[in-house]
């Protein structure tokens, strides 16, 4: 378990090493000078752009500058807005951050306890009525753009009933559409996974075994499907937290959402690049450690991860 | 796939002079035989072939020009004439619609071109070659595969500049890993095959080998995995549009006219409806369709 963990951390530096350059590439790759990215079309003076140049150390070889600003970076000193100028990017990302993560968790849970459920009742009902229906939604919900289905319900809900808010927080009405949107996408998602993952296991011979030694359906269903069908689902859940946290980006901009996803976007709309590559590198670092987690929890439950 | 095929007519052959004449049947046929049973698939199938149509001769088809503006008719409700109504603009929406679908083909397939491209190619390498080629190789993949796409997508775009070839390009460089991936699974366990020690041992070069004895074998998975991305590659590409960094206005994109319907929502609501129902459908019926490849094609993964 030990050699497990070591080698799967040395992957995880390796991979924040290689976004982190890539990140880095990005800005140079881009046509024009770093210290322009970095001002975008704000106007500044001379000053302000002799202070980025060293900062950053733009007139020092590129790998120097990749480990100044590497090191900024995991200090959290992100630089300053400059849109809102003078404002600390880290500041900004505090400010988003709390609103972006509760969102995420309201709609997260409500898929979980929607989703999961329904999935093993589909798997365990197989064929039946409520198979076909939850996997008719399911299919049509993966198909569904979130970004659509949030302005059909701000049109229906908003508009025409008026019954909530169209947009922007503060109240608990805020919250409903946005997590109805994300709680949709990721539902269709999670129900497909658990049908698929608690069919496999149906079909296992300790399953028939537990069935053969006369334990009741609800004992066979709880004790032994669904401890080892939610084994795959757990782990897809950990390696798409970012994927789930990227739906946000769209879902934040239909609603006006003051959160981290419309703050990148309207970031990217400025040009505002310290601002993007901070949430960049964050995000990066979320995906490493994410699926770190994940394998390493994996692995805590699945001995048979860590002979291979 | 190439190989059964030859070892099934070489059986034909032989049956057919001792007289027990079997009806012959190519792979195709039998493929398209298993496919026939899934109806969703089919139903898909009908989708894609209407929206080809519509792609490849939109003009044969819409009723008006999709970029025309009658001022006059600005957010006009659907009539006869007009059965989705005019947009902000007073363009004709069924025309827009139906000239879209060009645009989701174009990015579907084009972005999908792309991406099967690099994903085999370094799939390939990495399965073929193995050792320290293949260790980097995937530690690229899984970096990839992890990394959020519509982030990656969103600051590419803006960084290149928004038109229809950054789009194409953008996602097709951007979602290859999956097909990397499966291709280099394959590719680990059809190289210890008997047919590849069969052709080495007759003098065939090492890309004789790669090309026409392990690819063609690994190919069934990666049509069943092209499909089934295609819808996502769909969403994709609205998604950016509809955030300002996809295909250009007036060019009439199902997404861009999502973004011109949010605009708009207060005075014109019915401008985002149709765009938004033609998108499910169109990915929809790329699942369906690849749902039904799977069990065809690749009946390992069928559940």
């Amino acid at each position: 378990m030990f050699q497990y963990i070591v080698r799967r951390l040395l992957q995880g530096l390796v991979v924040i090493f290689l976004v982190t350059l890539a990140t880095f590439g990005l800005m140079h790759l881009a046509p024009g000078s770093p210290v322009d990215i970095m001002i975008g079309e704000a106007e500044v003076s001379q000053e302000v752009i002799d202070a980025i140049t060293k900062k950053w150390g733009l007139d020092r070889p590129w790998y120097e500058q990749y480990l100044v600003w590497l090191g900024n970076m995991l200090r959290g000193d992100f630089g300053q807005s400059m849109v809102r100028t003078g404002v600390p990017v880290s500041q900004m990302l505090l400010e988003a951050a709390p609103v972006t993560l509760k969102l995420n968790l309201y709609s997260f849970a409500i898929a979980v306890l929607i989703a999961i459920p329904a999935g093993v009742l589909a798997a365990v009902r197989r064929y039946s009525l409520f198979d076909y229906s939850s996997m008719v939604g399911a299919t049509l919900g993966v198909a569904l753009p979130n970004f659509w289905i949030g302005l059909m319900l701000i049109i229906i809900f908003a508009q025409k009933l008026r019954w909530l808010p169209s947009g922007g927080s503060g109240s608990w009405q805020h919250y409903i559409l946005p997590v109805a949107v994300l709680a949709t996408e990721q539902m269709a998602v999670l129900a497909r996974l658990t049908r698929g993952a608690t069919v496999e296991v149906l079909h296992q011979d300790f399953v028939t075994t537990a069935r053969a030694k006369g334990l009741a359906d609800v004992t066979v269903i709880f004790r032994h499907v669904v401890r080892n069908a939610l084994l795959p689902v757990i782990t897809i859940i950990g390696y798409r937290l970012a994927f789930i946290l990227s739906g946000t980006i769209v879902v934040e901009t239909v609603f006006a959402w003051p959160g981290l996803g419309r703050l990148f976007i309207l970031s990217i709309d400025r040009l505002d690049y310290q601002v993007v590559q901070a949430i960049v590198f964050l995000l990066t670092i979320l995906v490493v450690i994410g699926n770190l987690l994940t394998d390493l929890v994996y692995a805590y439950i699945d001995p048979r991860i860590r002979i291979q | 796939m190439a190989e059964v095929r030859r070892s099934a007519v070489a059986t034909e052959r032989i049956s057919g002079l001792t007289g027990f004449e079997r009806e012959r049947r190519s792979e195709f046929s039998r493929a398209w035989r298993r496919f026939k049973r899934y109806r969703p698939g089919l139903a898909g199938l009908a989708f894609i072939g209407v929206l080809v149509v519509f792609a490849l001769v939109p003009s044969l088809f819409a009723p008006y020009d999709p970029i025309a503006q009658d001022t006059a008719m600005r957010g006009a409700p659907p009539s006869w004439a007009h059965p989705f109504g005019f947009d902000h603009v007073g363009r004709d929406i069924l025309s827009r619609i139906i000239w879209g679908s060009r645009i989701a083909m174009l990015v579907g397939l084009g972005a999908t071109a792309i991406a099967v491209t690099i994903g085999v190619t370094i799939g390939a390498t990495a399965g073929f070659f193995g050792g320290w080629v293949d260790s980097i190789l995937s530690r690229f993949v899984d970096t990839l595969l992890a990394f959020p796409t519509l982030v990656l997508l969103i600051v590419l775009a803006a960084i290149i500049g928004p038109s229809l070839l950054t789009v194409i390009v953008v996602i097709g460089t951007t979602t290859w890993a999956s097909y990397a991936r499966v291709v280099r699974a394959d590719v680990l366990s059809l190289r210890e095959r008997e047919f590849v020690l069969a052709a080495r041992a007759s003098g065939a070069s090492q890309a004789r080998v790669i090309f026409r004895h392990i690819l063609p074998n690994a190919m069934g998975p990666v049509i069943v995995l092209a499909t089934l991305g295609i819808g996502g590659i769909i969403i994709l590409e609205s998604a950016l549009s509809f955030l300002g960094l996809g295909v250009q206005p007036p060019t009439p994109s199902w997404g861009a006219m999502i973004s011109d319907g949010r605009a708009f929502i207060r005075h014109y609501p019915q401008i985002a409806i149709a765009p938004g129902v033609m998108i499910t459908l169109t990915v929809l019926a790329f699942n369906l369709f690849g749902d039904g490849l799977r069990d065809a094609l690749d009946p390992r993964q069928r559940e």
